[in-house]
Formats: structure tokens, C-alpha cells, sequence
């Protein structure tokens, strides 16, 4: 008998449906990832049961695991469907969408918080314009090596699902925004800004918000330093209340 | 906000330069994106931008990079744009610093620059080997901060369905799609800027991501955007096969010393460097791909009789490795489960870029009055073969251009364009989904997805013949009648991804046509385009531009002169120092 693979998929029509599980076998194949799996119930939208059905809707881009777009529960572990390899997974494969933002349909979820976040806390370097005004300042290559670790977050959402401070009614920012206001606090003309920054991470939802469960880290699929990022963002913050506490003085 | 907004449509590195170039203006923009544009294409683009900084003292100045990439192209591009572009690209690197991409340092604290295909100087400035991903996030992060002042506004999962046209042929807005809620809604503008990225789903399973559908383009041309030189696709020489899609391991590989090689006689046989000594394995990517297939398909000798040649790194050292290309092999490892580092990679060449697109002018104008392109979805710059490392210039570079002109076009007072005119064409478009959604026959649109793409992929790359370009022309008629026949398993009305694929498909069928028709008349071998019956580059005959207009349900070619203005014809060689 030829080998299959087993899923079993959430569905949801909408935000205001209900939820239901769905059964699916697909023919298993050398080197097949979950994003596969999908695409193959695309090509014949019948379930377990021998029933037709339409095929599941997730959201997908480069599938090389650098857009983010594919993030979904696996197993029960948040991580990208692209290089999540069918070899190394227990079968029924589940699959779920993430719980932390609002359900667009199946498995596809609307992550604009995320990116709305990231614009409430400025981070970015004030350019004076884009003519031309020569080269930007020197760097040491650690300097670089730090802030390319960091650089590499693709908003793929994995550490704000496992994050027990974030939720859709929380105002907590989650670690991958704190990790991008160090990514550009360091930055030598991007730290003239700092204390914006931190002035935005110091309300709520900001940095005092972060529990500590350090659960974050353990799920990031780019290994961004997270939890030292938080660390050394508040060390900064502490600088920050310091200057802010003395030039009121 | 107010409908002086100029239409950006695409966020990935093209339109959202374009975005804040108009921006920078003053001028607000309303910015249209398949998907949250952070995830854009653009955030594949590995090995790095070129731009001749000569921080190594090799001697390299712009003027060489300009002739270095109108040789490359097999002088098909036009020369002053390609000049411009390459006079600009140290001012563009610089620009990108200042943004705070994190480009990868010499010791004293410069930009580094490593090698790459085609040219002899380190040229090309990187982060790590995911450059186009943090140039996209440094562009992304200046339009937020546009966006938190108020002049951009965000269309994030809508998609272009059409443009507006008025009574005198000028584009004065779009429609778009809500996909989320089927929505189709018509937005006026008074300039258009299509950014819309490549047609990579048309060749199947590429190194292109599931949003390049190429759809958005074929809605411009066949509401009268002319388009140019669709035959010169590129196929890059170095990807790994999936089931899913092809993973690029970039050129860069190759630029820090990674070399191919296949067994021959029971031997290493490293035939880049034996072919061309002066270039060695960083030819371009034409050549190289065509060398491989000849290799693997004609000799047979692939190793153990497989479809691959080795890409191999195992005598750099780990920590160069690490430092320089660990985004890439990491893809690697991740996906053929196998340790890059220490063991030499299977690749195999895959489409990868298109070099032809919407015919643009000198200021990124299309055919079509106050519509722009910019990008991958524009002809301009790369001619019959693209150079590595030109493509985020290239799309920056056009971005960063589009603005002047573009704000200048739309402070024209014309007059409003009427509500009913903005119905109709919402009412086409629903009506066109309609049908989809009535659609109850026999055929599955990704089925014929998949038919499609393996004949394009397989017959219409890097080897093509007329006789097999025929057989394909008939084939693609036959899908055509095939997905007039489908049946649409999803009917919800909430972003139905079924529904907006069948429709897009219908477009990538156009689209294949067209670059079969113009494949199939391009007599003559040139860049990226290798016909077997015709061997030569002909420039007597084919130093042209092909040009497609669509009129009558019918594609018309013609053709227009290349200008050559700048730098003179000669042979492209790579064996030997240019």
C-alpha cells in the first residue's frame, strides 16, 4: 500500500462562523513540506471522507521561509508551513491558524496590529531625505553582525502567539517590536531618536508589560536574540528615566 | 484621504521607493498590496546591489558597471536609461546606509563589496545573503514613517483588477479587489504607478513566490498597455528542486569562491573554470544555465545520470561562511535536510526574472497616458539578459525616478472622471467574477495551472524551438478552452482564493501566449533567448525591441529600434578579459 499523509485542518469560513475540523489524505512524497500538503488538496478538494469540499485558504508567499506569510500552529508548535518537513512530524498533521489576531478565513490570519506596532514605535532612521548626501556612518563589523541578527525578523508573528502578555485586547507590543526599537537605538544616526523610542516603549503595551516568560525566543524560526534584546532595551530605558528625571529638574 | 493621491500598486522594493519619492514631494499615496507589503517579493533577492563605489581601489567606476551591464544584456537595453541607473547606484547604496540596512563592513568600517556574475570587480554591496530583505524592510520602514504622518495610506490584500480609463485614453485610477471580502471598489487617481513584480507562476514552479501571478500586468495591456521584449525570461543557473517551488542559492555562492562542477571521466570536472578562464564560475547567468543544461541533458552527465550539477563550498572556511552567506544555506539545509557547510550542494538553473515587461518611456510613462511602471513589471535596463545584482537597483532605481515626473503629471488640472464611468468598470470586474462563481464544470484551475507552467518551464526556456514553440502555441489554446470549463469548489464570498486564482490563471494563459509569440518570431540567439537553428546573435535583423499590443482580442508584435547611443557594438566574451 502506498504511503499517505493524514491532516486535519480547522476550518472556519469567516470570522463569524464556526470553527470545524477536516480530515484530509494525501499521497506522501520525498522531501514534502506542509505549504505541499496544501497546495495538493488545491488539486482534488475531497476530504477523508470521500467527500468533495473546497480546499483550504492559508496565506503564502516565498516559501523559503523569509516573507513570514505561511506562519500557522503545526502540531501545536507556531513555525512557518514552508520548511515544515512532513518527515519530521507526527501524523494526523493538525493544522490551526494563529489565536493572537483576527481570523481572516481557514488558516489565514489579518497580522496588522503587528505591523501597526511597529509604526506606533518609530522605529526607523529620520533620513533627511533621499538626495544625495554621501555615505552613512561607519560601522564595526560587530555592530553590523548585531543588527543583521536583529534585521532578520520577517513579522511572521511566532513569538507574539506563544507570548502569554499578548492578545488581541492587550496593548502589550510583544518582544519582536521591542527587538526592533534596539535594532535601531543602535544604529549611530538612528540613536538620535532613542528617546522617542523609548519614550513610546515606556507607556503601556511598552516594555514594563513583558512578563518574562522568555517563550519567545524559544519559537523565533531566526533565532533573533530576543529576550537579550528586551534586557538591553531596558537597560537603555533606565538611562532614559534618568535623563528624562533630571532634565526636569 | 483626498483622491489627489497617486496609486502605487505593489509594495515590494519598486513601489514603495516610488512611494517615497512621491512622498518626498509632498504629494500623498494611496499603496496597493497583494499581501502586508513587508512581504513583498522583493525579500527573496539574496546576494546584493551593484553599485561602483571602488571602495577596494580596483579601479571600477560607473561607466564600467554601465558597459559591463550593456554587454551582459546583449545590447538589448537601452543604453542612456541603463547609464542613468548605473550612475546613480553609488548615490543609491549610500541612500540605503543612511536607511540603516545593515550591509555587511570591512575592518575600517566601510561598505564591503563582494564579486559577482559577469564582472570582474567586487562591486556589489550585501547583507549577508539576504539583501533584498533588508533593503525591503529599510524602505518599508521610511513609508511607515510617511504613513504615521499621514501621507500614505495602505491597501494591504487588495488586488489590482483593471485600470481607469477616460474618454481620452488616460489612466485615471484602478480597481481594485478587497480579497478578504470579494469587494470590488474603484478608486480615481491622478497618476498610477504599477509595481506589480514579475510573471513567475506562468513557468510553474520557480524561484518566485505565489504572488508573482502576473495578472495585474496582463489587466494593464489588455486594457491598452503596450508591452516589450516578453521573450527574454531569465533562468538562473543555480536552484534546488522542490515539490512546491525552486529555491535560489544565489550567485553570491559563487562570488565568495563556491565552485560547480560535475564528474567527467571519473573525474572533478569544474567547467566553468575550464571554459572560461577569465570569468570562470561567474559567468552570467545565460550562459551558465545553458552551459549546465547542455552538461546535465546533452552529455548526460549530471552526477549518478541526475538532473543537478554540485554547487560546492566545503573548502571555505565556516566562519566566512557563516559571516557571508548563512541565509542561503540555511534555505539549504532547512529544505534537502543536508549540511551545505561541508558537503556540496545539487542545483539545477530555474526561472527566475523577467527581463521584458510594460513598455515604459524614458520617464517610466506606459503607453497608457498617467500610467507608470516600475520594477520587474517594466522592459527597461536589463535588455536579453539581466545582470546578478541589477535587480534591486534596477527597481529602486526606477522608483526613485517615477517620482518627479510622475507628481508632475498629476498636478494637471483634467476634468473629473465620471461616477458611471468608475461602475462600469467595478461592474465588469464583478461580473467577471460572477461567472467564476457560477462556473460548475469538469476541470480544476490548478490542475491546469500545473499543465501550463511544466510545458512553459520545459519547452519555452533555455533551449527553444520553432517547431515545439507551435506545438506549444496550440497546447496553450487548448488549457485556454480547459479553464473556461472549471468548476469552483469554494462558492463562500470571503476571500476565495479559488476564485481569484481561476481568473488570474486566465491571464498567465495570455501571457504565455504572448511570450511564445514573440520567442517564436525572434529569429536569432541573443542574451537569455538561445534558438539552436539560429546561433547567432543577428544584429543586422534583430537589434530591436519587440513590442505587443493587444487590439481585437488579438497580440500584435512590431518592433522599434534599441538605443545604442552610447557605447558601440562588439562580441560578448567571457573567456578572455573584456
Amino acid at each position: 500500500m502506498p504511503k499517505t499523509v493524514v491532516l486535519k485542518i480547522k476550518r472556519q469560513a469567516g470570522p463569524d462562523e464556526r470553527p470545524h475540523w477536516e480530515e484530509f489524505e494525501i499521497p506522501y512524497q520525498e522531501r514534502l513540506n506542509v505549504l505541499f500538503c496544501l497546495q495538493t488538496i488545491q488539486r482534488n478538494p475531497v476530504n477523508r471522507l470521500g467527500k468533495p469540499t473546497s480546499a483550504p485558504v492559508w496565506d503564502q508567499s516565498c516559501l523559503e521561509e523569509v516573507c513570514g506569510a505561511c506562519t500557522m500552529i503545526v502540531n501545536n508548535v507556531v513555525r512557518q508551513a514552508c520548511t515544515a518537513l512532513v518527515d519530521d512530524l507526527e501524523q494526523p498533521i493538525v493544522l490551526e491558524p494563529l489565536t493572537k489576531f483576527p481570523l481572516i478565513k481557514d488558516l489565514m490570519v489579518d497580522r496588522k496590529r503587528f505591523f501597526d506596532d511597529l509604526t506606533k514605535s518609530k522605529t526607523w532612521v529620520s533620513i533627511d531625505g533621499t538626495h544625495a548626501l554621501g555615505a552613512g556612518p561607519g560601522c564595526s563589523q560587530e555592530l553590523q553582525q548585531l543588527r543583521y541578527a536583529l534585521a532578520r525578523c520577517m513579522t511572521c508573528g511566532c513569538c507574539l502567539e506563544v507570548c502569554p502578555q499578548y492578545g488581541l485586547e492587550r496593548p502589550f507590543v510583544g518582544a519582536a517590536v521591542l527587538a526592533q526599537v534596539r535594532l535601531f537605538n543602535v544604529h549611530p544616526t538612528g540613536a538620535m531618536q532613542a528617546d522617542e523610542r523609548l519614550e513610546e516603549m515606556s507607556k503601556p503595551g511598552g516594555i514594563t508589560d513583558c512578563g518574562n516568560a522568555q517563550n519567545c525566543v524559544r519559537v523565533c524560526p531566526k533565532e533573533i536574540p530576543l529576550t537579550e534584546s528586551i534586557a538591553a532595551l531596558g537597560r537603555q530605558m533606565v538611562g532614559y528615566g534618568l535623563r528624562k528625571f533630571f532634565s526636569k529638574s | 484621504m483626498s483622491e489627489r493621491a497617486i496609486i502605487v500598486v505593489g509594495g515590494g522594493l519598486a513601489g514603495l521607493m516610488a512611494t517615497i519619492r512621491i512622498c518626498e514631494l509632498g504629494h500623498p499615496v494611496k499603496l496597493f498590496s497583494y499581501v502586508p507589503v513587508k512581504r513583498s517579493h522583493s525579500v527573496t533577492a539574496q546576494g546584493g546591489i551593484n553599485a561602483s563605489i571602488n571602495v577596494l581601489g580596483e579601479g571600477d567606476s560607473p561607466q564600467i558597471h554601465f558597459e559591463e551591464t550593456i554587454v551582459g544584456s546583449d545590447f538589448l537595453a537601452n543604453q542612456p536609461p541603463a547609464k542613468g541607473m548605473c550612475d546613480d547606484a553609488p548615490n543609491i547604496v549610500y541612500l540605503l546606509d543612511r536607511m540603516g540596512v545593515p550591509f555587511n563592513r570591512t575592518p575600517e568600517g566601510n561598505l564591503d563589496f563582494r564579486g559577482f556574475g559577469g564582472t570582474l570587480y567586487h562591486r556589489t554591496a550585501f547583507a549577508g545573503a539576504t539583501t533584498g530583505q533588508q533593503l525591503m524592510y529599510a524602505l518599508d520602514e521610511q513609508v511607515r514613517r510617511y504613513e504615521a504622518e499621514g501621507l500614505v495610506e495602505k491597501f494591504e490584500y487588495w488586488s489590482m483588477q483593471n485600470i481607469l480609463k477616460d474618454s481620452e485614453g488616460r489612466c485615471r485610477g484602478i480597481a481594485a479587489l478587497n480579497m478578504p471580502t470579494m469587494e470590488v471598489v474603484a478608486f480615481r487617481a491622478p497618476a498610477v504607478v504599477m509595481a506589480v513584480g514579475g510573471p513567475g507562476l506562468v513557468f510553474g514552479r520557480t524561484t518566485n513566490s505565489m504572488i508573482n501571478t502576473g495578472s495585474a500586468v496582463i489587466r494593464a495591456f489588455k486594457s491598452g498597455a503596450r508591452f516589450a521584449n516578453p521573450e527574454f525570461v531569465q533562468v538562473h543557473p543555480t536552484a534546488i528542486a522542490g515539490l512546491d517551488k525552486r529555491r535560489l542559492i544565489s550567485e553570491s555562492v559563487r562570488a565568495e569562491g563556491g565552485r560547480v562542477w560535475t564528474y567527467k571521466d571519473g573525474k572533478k570536472w569544474y567547467f566553468f573554470e575550464e571554459m572560461y578562464p577569465a570569468y570562470g564560475n561567474l559567468v552570467p547567468r545565460d550562459i551558465a544555465s545553458k552551459v549546465i543544461h547542455d552538461i546535465v541533458v546533452n552529455q548526460g552527465l549530471g552526477p549518478d545520470g541526475g538532473r543537478y550539477v554540485y554547487l560546492d563550498v566545503s573548502h571555505i572556511d565556516d566562519d566566512v561562511l557563516r559571516r557571508k552567506l548563512s541565509g542561503v544555506l540555511e534555505i539549504y539545509e532547512k529544505f534537502m535536510g543536508e549540511d551545505p557547510y561541508h558537503n556540496p550542494m545539487k542545483v539545477y538553473p530555474a526561472v527566475h526574472y523577467s527581463m521584458g515587461g510594460l513598455w515604459i518611456d524614458y520617464n517610466q510613462m506606459t503607453s497608457v497616458p498617467g500610467l507608470y511602471a516600475v520594477g520587474e513589471c517594466d522592459y527597461e535596463y536589463h535588455g536579453a539578459n539581466r545582470l546578478g545584482a541589477n535587480s534591486l537597483l534596477s527597481c529602486i532605481y526606477a522608483g526613485r525616478i517615477v517620482g518627479a515626473p510622475a507628481v508632475e503629471y498629476a498636478s494637471q488640472e483634467l476634468p473629473d472622471i465620471a461616477d458611471s464611468a468608475l461602475a462600469e468598470v467595478v461592474g465588469r470586474e464583478e461580473q467577471a467574477f460572477e461567472e467564476v462563481f457560477a462556473s460548475d464544470g469538469e476541470e480544476n484551475a490548478y490542475l491546469i495551472q500545473d499543465e501550463m507552467g511544466e510545458m512553459m518551464d520545459r519547452d519555452v526556456t533555455i533551449v527553444r524551438e520553432n517547431a515545439t514553440l507551435d506545438k506549444v502555441a496550440a497546447k496553450l489554446e487548448d488549457l485556454d478552452a480547459q479553464a473556461a470549463r472549471i468548476g469552483l469548489r469554494d462558492k463562500g464570498r470571503r476571500m476565495n482564493a479559488e476564485a481569484i486564482f481561476a481568473r488570474e490563471l486566465r491571464d498567465r494563459l495570455l501571457y504565455a501566449k504572448m511570450i511564445v509569440k514573440a520567442a517564436r518570431a525572434r529569429e536569432e540567439s541573443r542574451g537569455a533567448h538561445y534558438k539552436p537553428t539560429f546561433p547567432k546573435r543577428n544584429d543586422d535583423e534583430w537589434l530591436k525591441t519587440t513590442l505587443v499590443d493587444y487590439s481585437a482580442e488579438e497580440l500584435k508584435i512590431s518592433y522599434e529600434p534599441v538605443d545604442i547611443s552610447l557605447l558601440p557594438l562588439r562580441e560578448r566574451r567571457y573567456d578572455v578579459k573584456h
